[in-house]
């Protein structure tokens, strides 16, 4: 499960709409199953069909996640061709097994979110809890 | 000293070590010896051919080597070097989640 607060969702969401019609991606930090920090990336693919997190905005995710005490907990990006499944390329290139990978699709009027782990190559759906929340999180803006 | 720190992802062969200090002129030479050091890092951060590994993403400081000199990059007494892993995917065909 990965608890989403619902400033982060709309940060999120937004950044994908703002990244269209390329994908769009970013990072979440957090504790384990909470997200409490949305780091907006790059995406240094520039593309429709493929995604790369801009490393630099990694390293500076990665760096205020630790000093909060945090850590990166998952990756966020968006499909805007297909539906919110894993492609074969996500499962492949998935880093981390601990991580969260959440998928935003825009491929229907209504976009749509949901949230998977990957590990040893599987892609498993994972309940996905948007919780109230005030404002948004402060996270670095790239 | 160089301090390497060393992802999450990556610390199950560092018996859970989140840096590493070593004494190194170059990133190459900074990697290697922290392969010496954890032997299951072998084949991770720098590949077959002796260079660095596409799904990971190596920094000096603030800096990408891939836009300095890779692992030939010098480094300081007091630089950092962070290995980060290569974030990226996005869609195609689709595989149902299981």
């Amino acid at each position: 499960m990965i608890v989403l607060p619902a400033g982060l969702y709309s940060e999120m969401m937004a950044h994908c709409l703002r990244g269209l019609p390329e994908e769009a991606c970013g990072l979440l930090g957090g504790h384990g199953d909470v997200a409490e920090v949305f780091y907006p990336a790059g995406n240094e693919a520039r593309s429709a069909r493929l995604y790369t997190v801009e490393p630099k905005a990694h390293l500076l995710a990665d760096r205020d996640a630790e000093e909060r005490g945090m850590a990166v907990v998952g990756v966020v990006h968006s499909h805007t061709h297909t539906e919110a499944y894993p492609s074969p390329i996500d499962v492949d290139q998935a880093v981390d097994p601990s991580w969260h990978y959440l998928i935003a699709s825009f491929c229907r009027v209504m976009p749509s979110l949901r949230s998977y782990r990957i590990v040893g190559g599987a892609a498993e759906e994972e309940e996905l809890r948007i919780v109230a929340t005030m404002g948004g999180t402060g996270g670095l803006h790239g | 000293m160089t301090i390497i720190k060393v992802p999450a992802v990556l610390r199950t062969q560092t018996n859970g070590q989140s840096s590493v200090e070593v004494s190194a002129r170059t990133v190459g030479e900074a990697l290697r010896t922290l392969v010496d050091i954890y032997p299951g890092l072998r084949g991770q951060v720098v590949d077959g051919e002796g260079e660095l590994h596409r799904f990971v993403n190596v920094y000096v400081n603030d800096d990408d080597v891939r836009y300095l000199a890779k692992l030939g990059t010098e480094i300081a007494d007091g630089d950092t070097i962070t290995i980060l892993p290569a974030v990226a995917g996005g869609d195609g065909p689709v595989v149902r989640a299981g």
